[in-house]
This record gives structure tokens, C-alpha cells and sequence, in this order.
């Protein structure tokens, strides 16, 4: 089914289409809209789930993972602060090892105050062991959803996974959007069949204490379910293909062939300089793009594969670590360790900052400029007023 | 007891209940109550921070219906069941060595 | 590709308007991205909308800075925004407005000015109340009037579904917008 929808909305959909037993949220803009869709949805008889209202993301996350303890599919979204606020239950939803889906509308930090985009929330729960996609547009916000259910409930993953699209840009923005067939989406994404369920005639004990003699035996076996993601992610972007038509990778090469620089980008900076990337094409100018879709976890070979003949490559980071480069720079800068080509980083568009095709264009010369004479600096910021020191 | 990470299962779950970890040996002090004194009042059952205390059916002919009645297998000896007993019947008396 | 650029006042359904259409524009056929201008909105601030218009799918998610059309939905507007800014030569203005078109600070050397007296109808309609007529659905009328980027049977039909009230006043709004907007020449 065609319609138009916003990026909120489709993550709604996605939502839908997914079948969650439990939806546990605690509203924040931007993405207080999701939750009122699903309230709609539930309210109208169009979804057969329970709604929990909850006094706190902290709390909204602790039930999703008691009811997906329970055996049962659990959905939430959140933003900025409240992601903060849930870290210490993200790290116990993936310890306990339950697939929970969240999408989550990327909104910057305060102070100071900003309810627009960049990725700096999402960025900074990199580590805690949740599968993370950052979407492009509406359209794989929904996708996504059901996606990251089929990848984060296999057997041999069971990790949760959080689902990105940035505010406005695509949270409150209205695009095209396929609503895939109820029916399909049913034999694409088969019912949670959660191995370590609860169940009430056989007592077990979730997360008891380790002794030092074993706990790394079992966060080994996290992170080779992280490995394993890989294998299965691709099976699922496979029979997503078959099922639905529309093809996702965990980074996507546009214009790669005979390049000599490349943009890498996540999220919806990505739609936009695919335009610039055309448009310099015609030009002669020789830039691709690579999109990194899956940042955890991260697919390196892929990354190495398709950058490490390239003359200079320009890592666009809408975040910032503090202290050092932007993270995906450092990831881009690790997976081409012993490579040649030159890497700089560029912070882009912070706090909802536009990242305009001219922003987009100036980045693609300055990259030129590095293939030809090397690297003037690591680092910089685009778009800052005043310059940089 | 340690096992090799191919012989765990994939989420950090004890399967062994923990009721079949008796703490009898925690104990130095025992609580004992003396039943002639007790008012089955009950505090010393809400009180027992590891549930160690049973309401039971008192035998025939004792002048409540039901007594508070200590499972010394889950017993730690911590004495807040004497400490709280508001008649204090609960006497807190040395272990025994040896079992 | 077009872009268009609505100005409007918090409360005065700019936002839904966008939004209807660009889906009457997908339901022709055409590829159509809306997206508000979110800051400090409040019933009665100055507020923004945007809408792009293409033959294929719209890749673009910067904010526009060039539009070619630019719809006004009320008059005092003109006075506390620049409404005009970026406004491509040669560009479309659409401005509610009942009075003398003359008496509009438009440059008509460098644009072509519509006017609709959209509050007239929207009052005529009993859309919103006396003191704060609704006139999205109106000036939806006046810019599928002056644009033909939509058609007149398509945008009733989706006011109509899309209206969250009064839905056959609405439509019949965007008629009577459509045939009454005017370019001043």
C-alpha cells in the first residue's frame, strides 16, 4: 500500500507490521509521535498489543525487558537524554540477551538545549552491545523495524537492536512510503521463539552473579553473537530482497566504480549527497559515497573492501567523541588499518546544523585537494561560524 | 565448576534454584523460639530478610492456630527475628560444632 | 524540481496543508517531501512549511533556501517576515489577500503575484471561527489554481479523506479557491 507518511509514522508502521506483544514508552520529542500512532493503532483495533505507560525511559526500558524475558515480542522508542537515561537497562537488555527492538529519533545532547538532530545519542550507546541501523529515509525507518526484529531474534544472534532515523529530517518529514502486505511481513518475521524464556514450571535465575572464573566465558559468547550478526543480517537483507523488493546492506557502495575519493556518511546526509555525488558525476569529478547502514555491528571487510584503493576518503561524522575523532572516522581509520589512502574527518551539521549540497560539495574539493597534496589535518569542522583555530 | 564457553548456554541464567543452596552453615548463633511465650504475633515472619520463617499449623491443643516456625536449612543466624520480637521469646543461642 | 515554501501562523493549518498536498501530488503519480520548519511554534507565531514536487523520487533532506513558489496564508505575514527570501526571479507569490492587490509590497518586476481572498471564503464556509478563520484548505485551492502542479478533482478528493473536519466545506473551499485566485498583471 502507497502512502505518505512521516518518518515517525513509519516507524509506527514498522511497529505495527511487527507484531509487538508490548509497547512500553515514555514520551520526549521528537519521538513522542511514534508512540501516539501506536496508541492510535491500539486504540482503533489495528494492533493487538498492550500499551505500558511508564514514568521514565529508565523504567520503559526494564519492562521491555521483563516482558521479553516472558517470551514475548517488545517494542519502544526514545530520543537524546532518554536513551541516556535507559544506558544502564540497554546494557542489561543485551546482557540478558533479548532481542527488544527500539527505534530511536537521533536528537542531540543538552545542555544546551536542542530538540533537533545529530547522532550523538545513538553513538554514545555504541558499546552496549545492541545491533545499531541508522536509516536513510522513511522508507527503511519501517523497513528497518522489521528488519532488525528477524536479525535480533535469530538463534544465533538473540542481541536487541536499536533502529535510527534523525529528527525532523526524517522524523516529522513526509515522504512516499510502500506499506509492506500484513501477510508478508507474517512469513518474513515468523513468531519469537525466545530459547531462555521464562517459563513458570521451570524457575531459573536471570543474571545471578559471575564469578571471576567465568564471566568472560559468557561475554565471549556475546560477542561472537555480535560476529555471527553478520552472517544473519545478510540472509535477511536476502529474503527481504525476495519478500519486499527492496534491496539493504550493511554499507551501500553508490557511485563507487571508478572513484578516486569517497564520501562515507550515515543517515539522511547520505539521500542528499547521492544528488551531489550525480551532479558532480556529470561534472567529470570522480566521488562516490559509501553508507554505512550497520554501525554495530560494524562491517569492516566491507569497509576495507570498498575504500582501500581510494585516493583520499572523507569520513562525515554527525557526532563528535570528545576528545579525539568523530566514531565513525575512527572506525572507517581502524578497518583500513595498513591501507594507504589518506582519511579526514569532518563534523557536520551537530544540533540539527543543515548540511547543505554546498556543505556537501566543499567537502568533496577539500577531499580532492588531500588525494593531491595529502593531509593537511585530521579533523574539521564544516560550517562553523567564526572558522576553526 | 568453571565451564568452557561452548558448554554455557547463550543468556547468563542460573539454572539451579536457589533453594537448594542451604545457608545453615552461615549461622554461629541460632534463633530459637520459646513457644510458651510466643504470641504468634507474626513480626518475626515479615521481619526474616531471607524468608526463613514458615507460618505453620500449631499442633493440637496449642493456644493459637498457627506458630511462626524457623527452617534452619535457610537460616543465616542474623538475629533480626530476635531483635524484633516484641515479647522477646526468640533467644539467639550458640551453634553447635560439628553438624 | 519545484520547491515551495508556506508561511503561515502556528495554529492556521500550514502544516497540515503541506501535507495534504503532497499526498494529492503522490496520488498523480509524482514524488512529493513535506517538512515543517520546527523551532519555537506556537498558535499565532510566524511558523514555515516545505514542499518539494518532482518527476522522481526526492532525494534531497536539506532544509530550501531557493523556493519557487512561495504561499502566504496571511497577509500581516508580509510585515514581520521576509517572505521573499531566496525566492527565485521569476518565482510565484500566492498571498491571501481580499484587498487591493496594489497596495501588496510585491516586487512584480521580479514575480508573478496571485492573490485569493481565501479568509472570505473560509469565513463564507464557517471554516474555523469568525476571529481565526482556517484557510489552509482555501489557499490549497488558490495554489493548485495558479500552478496547475496538482489537479482541482485530485485535491478535493484528498481534502475531502484528509480534512480532520468539516470535510465537504473543505473541499468546497479548495473549489472556490481554485477558481476564484487571480494573477495580478
Amino acid at each position: 500500500m502507497k502512502a505518505v507518511l512521516t518518518g515517525n509514522e513509519s516507524a509506527a508502521w514498522g511497529a505495527r507490521l511487527s507484531r509487538p506483544k508490548i509497547v512500553a514508552a515514555y514520551p520526549i520529542t521528537p519521538q513522542t509521535t511514534i508512540v501516539e500512532k501506536i496508541a492510535d493503532f491500539i486504540a482503533n483495533g489495528e494492533m493487538d498489543a498492550t500499551m505500558i505507560h511508564v514514568e521514565s525511559e529508565h523504567s520503559a526500558m526494564a519492562t521491555c525487558i521483563s516482558a521479553e524475558a516472558t517470551g514475548v515480542r517488545t517494542y519502544t522508542a526514545t530520543s537524546s537524554q532518554g536513551l541516556a537515561l535507559m544506558h544502564e537497562m540497554l546494557i542489561w537488555a543485551a546482557g540478558a540477551r533479548l532481542p527488544i527492538v527500539m527505534s530511536v529519533v537521533n536528537r542531540a545532547f543538552a545542555p544546551p538545549w536542542s530538540i533537533w538532530s545529530d547522532h550523538m545519542d545513538t553513538v554514545a550507546e555504541r558499546d552496549t552491545g545492541w545491533l545499531q541501523f541508522y536509516a536513510e529515509n522513511n522508507q527503511e525507518t519501517l523497513d528497518s523495524v522489521i528488519l532488525a526484529y528477524r536479525i535480533a531474534e535469530d538463534r544465533d544472534v538473540l542481541l536487541p537492536a536499536m533502529v535510527t532515523e534523525e529528527a525532523f529530517i526524517l522524523s516529522h518529514t513526509v515522504e512516499p512510503v510502500e506499506i509492506p502486505d500484513q501477510g508478508a511481513v507474517d512469513d518474513y518475521l515468523p513468531p519469537l521463539d525466545l530459547p531462555h524464556r521464562l517459563r513458570p514450571g521451570e524457575p531459573v535465575g536471570y543474571g545471578s552473579l559471575m564469578m571471576p572464573d567465568q564471566y568472560m566465558e559468557i561475554r565471549y559468547r556475546m560477542a561472537r553473537a555480535m560476529r555471527r550478526a553478520r552472517r544473519v543480517e545478510e540472509k535477511a537483507y536476502e529474503d527481504f530482497w525476495d519478500t519486499f523488493g527492496r534491496l539493504y546492506a550493511p554499507v551501500e557502495e553508490y557511485k563507487m566504480d571508478g572513484a578516486d575519493v569517497a564520501l562515507v556518511i550515515m543517515g539522511s546526509i547520505a539521500s542528499t549527497a547521492k544528488d551531489v555525488v550525480d551532479s558532480l558525476r556529470e561534472r567529470g569529478r570522480k566521488v562516490g559515497l559509501l553508507r554505512i547502514r550497520t554501525f554495530r555491528p560494524f562491517p569492516a571487510e566491507e569497509v576495507r573492501k570498498a575504500l582501500s584503493s581510494m585516493d583520499a576518503v572523507a569520513v562525515l561524522d554527525r557526532s563528535y567523541t570528545f576528545g579525539h575523532l568523530g566514531a565513525l572516522a575512527t572506525e572507517v581509520r581502524s578497518a583500513l588499518y595498513g591501507s594507504s589512502p589518506p582519511i579526514k574527518n569532518y563534523i557536520v551539521g551537530l544540533g540539527g546544523r543543515d548540511v547543505r549540497v554546498r556543505d556537501l560539495e566543499w567537502i568533496v574539493s577539500d577531499i580532492e585537494k588531500v588525494a593531491k597534496e595529502g593531509l593537511d589535518r585530521e579533523i574539521t569542522w564544516v560550517n562553523l561560524r567564526g572558522g576553526e583555530e | 565448576m568453571p565451564y568452557p564457553w561452548q558448554e554455557l548456554e547463550e543468556a547468563p541464567i542460573a539454572r539451579v534454584p536457589t533453594s537448594e543452596i542451604k545457608r545453615s552453615s552461615w549461622r554461629t548463633m541460632r534463633p530459637v523460639i520459646d513457644y510458651d511465650r510466643c504470641i504468634s504475633c507474626m513480626i518475626c515472619w515479615k521481619f526474616c530478610p531471607d524468608v526463613a520463617i514458615r507460618i505453620e499449623k500449631a499442633p493440637e491443643g496449642h493456644k493459637y492456630d498457627e506458630i511462626p516456625v524457623i527452617d534452619y536449612d535457610y537460616c543465616k543466624g542474623c538475629g533480626i527475628c530476635a531483635n524484633e520480637c516484641p515479647v522477646k521469646c526468640i533467644t539467639m543461642e550458640r551453634e553447635e560444632v560439628g553438624p | 524540481m519545484i520547491e515551495i515554501r508556506f508561511h503561515g501562523r502556528g495554529g492556521q493549518g500550514a502544516v497540515v496543508a503541506s501535507k495534504l498536498l503532497a499526498r494529492a501530488v503522490v496520488e498523480e503519480g509524482k514524488y512529493a517531501v513535506t517538512f515543517p520548519m520546527y523551532g519555537v511554534e506556537r498558535r499565532g507565531a510566524p511558523v514555515a512549511a516545505f514542499l518539494r514536487v518532482d518527476e522522481r523520487p526526492i532525494r534531497l533532506k536539506t532544509l530550501i533556501y531557493e523556493p519557487d513558489i512561495v504561499v502566504v496564508l496571511d497577509p500581516a505575514l508580509l510585515a514581520l517576515v521576509n517572505v521573499f527570501e531566496g525566492l527565485k526571479e521569476g518565482g510565484s507569490v500566492i498571498i491571501n489577500y481580499g484587498g487591493d492587490p496594489s497596495r501588496l509590497p510585491v516586487d512584480r518586476g521580479k514575480y508573478r503575484l496571485f492573490v485569493v481572498d481565501a479568509t472570505g471564503i473560509a469565513l463564507d464556509l464557517g471554516l474555523g471561527s469568525r476571529t481565526n478563520p482556517i484557510v489552509n484548505t482555501a489557499m490549497l485551492g488558490a495554489f493548485a489554481g495558479a500552478t496547475r502542479l496538482v489537479s482541482l478533482e485530485t485535491l478535493e478528493r484528498v481534502v475531502r479523506e484528509g480534512a480532520p473536519a468539516k470535510k465537504e466545506e473543505n473541499a468546497m473551499a479548495v473549489r472556490r479557491a481554485f477558481e476564484s485566485v487571480r494573477e495580478v498583471t
